[in-house]
């Protein structure tokens, strides 16, 4: 059984730590511009007046890291990217978790960026792992490891397991400490597969025991294409914090999800005199 | 008769995996023609599934359900329509673009396409437009789907109609899109057939492309 380890990300005034004792991290993932038309044609117009009011929101709304994604098809995305992170800097202290495929939008936005960065993402692709972890190094940022590679993702939890322990094997032969790793153990439907989120939390099991990391998931893909969806991805949020999850990529808008990751890490002995739990009480409950 | 086509219709909406195949081959037993077993009952169960999903009154693991029960009952008519030279829909391939590695929509697209008839050959993800072009040749489908769910490898959709154009393989084929960040618009401007919404708005734009509807 490994210890659990701390990732530690930054910006130019505020740190967040991430570990299994502490609360559940959420990392907001509003900013975004896929499916989001609005958002969308504001980037291309370099407009960022919904990026600073997702990213101000999020941020009351609990959101203690912020994704920033600025893939807006035949943009330039290195430039964009750059611009996107200035003007959620100059309106929050949350620190960023850069979410590009594109490695010279990565290096553009690792550039100006001042803190550790959480950089969203590698995988275990041949590719993936050339370009992604030496710009990791060199900028002494954080990554998150997907669990997938050239073969695409594995059924079986221990193949999972495997793309984990190759992309941390090769960040550490990089110089990348294994605590600067965050792995996303990968969440599929249970539309499709009855079984999906099942693996995945068996996955974040065996990935935690054997090293300790933090687990980050975009949970909300485990109810795509059933009713109802927002129940859904609240109760196995909560079944995921058990399993290990440190580090969600969800909306922290959405009512449902946001209280049931204080509840969970309520249960979990995670708010110590209940703090958090009764704040947000008292914050839903404020009188007009 | 036609009580038997309804039940295998009513059987396809419901899913029902353990009867549909046994209706299929008790209609065969009564000398019934495998073309009007398909039309009259799958096809029938099938369509009525593809407009409850658009309604919302179905969900995707119901839709899937249909869709290999509809699967299951065809398999037992594919020789036979093959043998009177029956046209099933021909063959879709499908594939995720250069630089994506997603595939759950695409397998969607997959299974919903099989339920309507057609042979589907997945060609998987993270395709270079020569991946496309050699299968065209290889296979020779009536349709290909692309699909891309990154706003950044959605461009590559347009690459790959690119290089079927340069490969002389355009006029020969439809090609529908698909993908969260693809609208009808953006399907427009790289030259593409169509573009499907979603898994099952995908398979009736299929059927549309392969004049079958």
């Amino acid at each position: 059984m490994a210890d659990n380890l701390t990732t530690t990300v930054s910006s130019k005034n505020q740190t967040v730590d991430i570990n299994r004792a502490l609360p559940t991290v959420v990392i907001g993932e509003r900013i975004n511009p896929t499916g989001r038309r609005k958002l969308q044609a504001e980037l291309e117009a370099h407009v960022f007046n919904t990026v600073q009011g997702d990213a101000v929101a999020q941020v009351e709304a609990g959101a203690k890291i912020l994704d920033v994604n600025a893939g807006v098809p035949d943009a330039d995305e290195p430039k964009l990217i750059a611009e996107t992170i200035r003007a959620v800097t100059a309106v929050t202290d949350a620190p960023i978790c850069i979410d590009t495929a594109n490695p010279e939008a990565l290096a553009a936005a690792l550039e100006i960026y001042e803190g550790k960065a959480l950089v969203n993402s590698v995988n275990g692709e041949t590719r993936s792992l050339e370009t992604v972890l030496p710009l990791v190094k060199e900028h002494g940022a954080a990554v998150i490891g997907l669990c997938m590679d050239d073969d695409g993702i594995p059924a079986l939890p221990e193949k999972r397991l495997a793309v984990a322990e190759k992309i941390i094997q090769r960040a550490a032969k990089l110089g990348i400490a294994t605590e600067d790793v965050v792995i996303d153990p990968l969440v599929l439907t249970v539309s499709v597969e009855s079984d999906a989120a099942l693996l995945t939390l068996k996955t974040t099991e065996l990935i935690v025991k054997e090293f300790g990391v933090n687990i980050t998931m975009g949970a909300s893909n485990v109810s795509f294409g059933l009713p109802d969806r927002s129940a859904v991805n609240a109760a196995f949020m909560a079944i995921a914090i058990r399993a290990g999850l440190t580090c969600p990529i969800t909306n922290p808008l959405d009512p449902d999800l946001a209280v049931m990751i204080l509840a969970a890490d309520l249960a979990l002995g995670k708010d110590e005199w209940g703090e958090r739990w009764i704040a947000a009480y008292r914050s839903r409950n404020k009188p007009d | 008769m036609s009580e038997l086509f309804e039940k295998i219709a009513t059987g396809v909406i419901e899913g029902n995996l353990d009867e549909v195949p046994g209706l299929v081959q008790s209609a065969l037993d009564d000398g019934l023609d495998p073309t009007k077993i398909l039309e009259n009952g799958l096809v029938v169960g099938m369509n009525e599934v593809g407009k409850r999903f658009k309604l919302g009154s179905m969900f995707v693991p119901e839709v899937l359900r249909s869709a290999r029960t509809m699967h299951a009952g065809q398999e037992l008519l594919r020789p036979l329509l093959a043998e009177a030279g029956a046209d099933l829909g021909g063959k879709i391939l499908l594939g995720t673009v250069q630089g994506d590695l997603h595939d759950i929509g695409k397998n969607l697209v997959g299974m919903m396409c099989e339920g309507a008839g057609f042979e589907v050959i997945d060609l998987g993800f993270n395709l270079e437009p020569e991946k496309f072009t050699e299968a065209i040749k290889e296979h020779q489908p009536t349709i290909i789907g692309m699909s891309a769910l990154l706003t950044t490898t959605m461009r590559a959709m347009g690459h790959t109609i690119k290089a079927i154009e340069e490969a002389g393989l355009r006029d020969k084929i439809k090609v529908m899109v698909g993908g969260a960040p693809v609208d009808a618009d953006f399907a427009e401007r790289i030259g593409a057939d169509g573009y499907g919404h979603n898994a099952a708005s995908g398979a009736e734009l299929a059927k549309k492309l392969a004049g079958m509807s």
